[in-house]
């Protein structure tokens, strides 16, 4: 297993300097002034500021220096102070967002990561449940019944699926509105009493003892962890069904079922610890579908996230930012990914004991 | 000639063997590749799949008969009846700009009146003109993009897949950056890119999916010329002096290549979806053009009224969806197909 994770850890720096180099090669595409949001807030009025402002970032200067200078940023040799920088977390200046795009993410990302850990939780329990279903009444109802859903599923975009749901679910019975609080909700989370403990919503409601406000986020977030997480249980309800199917034909389950032991006990003492190995790795999968699936669910549900922030930004070709979102979605999934394969060589015995 | 031609399949016991023809088809795309052939068109899913797209391609030949354009130079441009942002209800009457009457219209309605069938969109622009010639550029778009990156993916997987060793360990890395950003993020991002530098129009959209699309085809091929490399036939073609590129050209491709192929083709579904969606944030196609992501993306406007204009997003929804569902159809049954244990049981 070491060898595994060894070689596994090898390949993130790797990522890191390949998706580091793609996102400042899609810079390159700026002219010199726009690329100037990286260092400074304000924008050049006149042509001699411009010409200073490029010649004081280096932004004419050979593309491996300034590949440097957008990592590290350049300390002012006056006021000691440094100006960009992703390596210390200085993405540049949004002019959309009017502020700086660090900002930005630490004001929508804890709403992203609440919307996604929330889907998590029907993405596998529905998905698994619905594989397992079809697996074990192989070629029954429940399986072409399964294999229907996924077809269906997998035809309908997170548009049109998020569109038809506020269509039915808020326009015509106005029970999930979109958004991410109501008014009165906004406004106690605004107030002085309110403390922010994890920046998540549902939790800090909690947290707060306000179980009017938790409900009432809750009530926002249904339709779009509804939207989120329907992409997924079709891929999980393949992958599950075809591995639980392989397992239901090895030895030890014909053993168990010959000793008697009850069918439920089979399936699920038996078979599904073991079927569920394959499924792990979808699992680092579908954090990547995730993360692409906030961009329209959000947009959709007019949900203040990082995926409607990055759409928001492209359609009014803010390319700074949007390539500051990206960069901040490649790390995480870099580093989530690196966690799906640790735990999947940690479940799997035959790759822990190698 | 080719009725000559007899293969045995299976053998019985004794002398009993099962004599067959084989048809012009099946000498021509070899054995395996005609079973799947054979299977897609006899399963009933990848019928009505089938039926689906057909019916697509009828409506994209037939637009300018169903839905006549009001200038023919330009017929993507959807008309619209005044600037008015409400939409209108389905059947209601053409005022302004009323594009030429379709023929098929008199003989079942007995009228001289067009009218919106569909009613109209955010604009006024008309949902049944957009829709139909929608069909159009769902097809247009969806073979450019999906021809262009399976050349990619082929070149760079067969080359990678060929030479193997440090070239190989560079392109699959290359591969694995190219993967790491969602799909539609990064294409997003290209695309927002592209659009000041070459204008709005389909161009940067496609482009954006192309450039992130091509990675899949790569590893597919890769894994199956990997493959094929270990067989027997190319092992004695090399034994008895071959050329490199003559082996590669005639013994290895034409035998990899063959589910690459079919997965593009079933990925056209998926180009179109992933297209729409671009439209859909607002990347892409100008605005007016006949482009079912962009009407839908009308309706973004409209969401607390959605009760009222359900048909703002029920129509376009469900050309995208049926389209899509098309494709699928024809893929699921061809899983099915090339799912080992189904094989040796005739048929599907």
């Amino acid at each position: 297993m070491t060898t595994y994770i060894v070689r596994r850890l090898l390949l993130i720096p790797v990522l890191l300097f390949g998706v580091s180099v793609m996102i400042f090669g899609m810079l390159q595409f700026l002219s010199p002034v726009e690329r100037s949001a990286l260092y400074v807030r304000d924008f050049p009025r006149n042509d001699r500021a411009v010409e200073g402002i490029i010649k004081r970032y280096g932004l004419d200067l050979p593309l491996p220096i300034q590949y440097w200078r957008w990592l590290v940023g350049k300390v002012d040799s006056d006021t000691g102070e440094r100006h960009g920088g992703i390596l210390f977390g200085d993405f540049g200046y949004s002019r959309t967002a009017s502020q700086p795009v660090v900002d930005l993410i630490k004001q929508r990302f804890p709403n992203t990561l609440d919307l996604t850990l929330w889907a998590i939780v029907p993405v596998i329990s529905v998905g698994i449940w619905l594989g397992v279903q079809a697996a074990v009444h192989h070629n029954g109802f429940a399986d072409q019944g399964g294999r229907v859903f996924s077809i269906v599923g997998t035809s309908f975009p997170t548009f049109v699926f998020g569109l038809l749901m506020l269509m039915i679910f808020y326009a015509n019975l106005g029970w999930f509105p979109p958004g991410r609080s109501s008014d009165w909700a906004s406004q106690v989370i605004n107030s002085d009493q309110w403390r922010s403990y994890t920046y998540l919503l549902t939790i800090d409601s909690l947290l707060n003892l306000r179980f009017d406000v938790f409900l009432d986020t809750l009530r926002h977030m249904v339709l779009p962890i509804l939207t989120l997480s329907y992409i997924s249980w079709a891929t999980f309800l393949r992958v599950t069904r075809s591995s639980m199917l392989e397992t239901l034909r090895q030895d030890y389950v014909v053993t168990a079922r010959a000793k008697g032991l009850p069918e439920k006990d089979v399936i699920n003492k038996h078979a599904r610890p073991n079927a569920l190995i394959p499924v792990v790795t979808v699992a680092g999968f579908t954090v990547v579908l995730l993360m692409g699936g906030v961009v329209i669910t959000e947009t959709v549900f007019n949900y203040p996230g990082i995926g409607s922030a990055a759409a928001q930004a492209a359609a009014n070709l803010d390319v700074l930012t949007v390539l500051g979102l990206a960069l901040f979605t490649g790390l995480l999934l870099i580093l989530a990914n690196l966690v799906v394969d640790v735990l999947y060589a940690y479940i799997d015995p035959r790759l822990r004991l190698q | 000639m080719a009725e000559s031609v007899i293969a045995r399949e299976g053998f019985g016991a004794g002398d009993a063997i099962e004599l067959r023809k084989i048809g012009w088809l099946e000498r021509f795309v070899g054995p395996e590749s005609y079973r799947i052939l054979r299977a897609l068109v006899k399963t009933p899913v990848s019928i009505l799949g089938f039926s689906l797209i057909a019916l697509f391609v009828v409506v994209a030949i037939a637009a300018p008969w169903i839905a006549p354009p009001v200038n023919p130079n330009d017929p993507f441009s959807m008309p619209r009846d005044g600037f008015r942002a409400e939409p209108q209800p389905m059947m209601s009457e053409w005022n302004r700009n009323q594009p030429p009457l379709p023929a098929w219209w008199k003989p079942i309605m007995g009228t001289n009146q067009w009218v919106h069938l569909l009613g109209t969109s955010e604009g006024q622009y008309d949902l049944f003109y957009g829709i139909i010639w929608g069909t159009r550029t769902a097809f247009k778009t969806a073979l450019i993009v999906t021809f262009t990156t399976l050349v990619i993916g082929l070149v760079v997987g067969s080359i990678s897949a060929y030479y193997g060793g440090k070239l190989d360990n560079v392109i699959m890395r290359f591969v694995d950056v190219m993967l790491t950003l969602p799909y539609i993020m990064a294409a997003l991002i290209l695309a927002a890119v592209l659009t000041p530098k070459i204008g709005r129009s389909l161009i940067p959209a496609m482009v954006a999916l192309i450039v992130f699309g091509w990675m899949n085809y790569a590893r597919l091929i890769r894994g199956d010329i990997l493959s094929v490399k270990q067989r027997d036939y190319v092992m004695a073609a090399r034994v008895i002096g071959v050329k490199d590129n003559r082996i590669l050209w005639r013994h290895i491709l034409p035998n990899a290549v063959f589910p690459t192929l079919v997965y593009a083709s079933l990925a056209i579904g998926d180009v179109v979806l992933s297209f729409a969606a671009l439209s859909f944030l607002g990347i892409g196609t100008p605005t007016g053009y006949a482009d079912w992501g962009q009407i839908l993306s009308f309706a973004r406007n409209w969401i607390t009224d959605l009760s009222t204009y359900w048909y703002i997003v029920v129509w376009p929804g469900l050309a995208l969806v049926l389209f899509v569902m098309g494709w699928n159809l024809v893929g699921d049954a061809f899983r099915d197909v090339l799912d080992p244990r189904m094989r040796g049981r005739g048929g599907a």
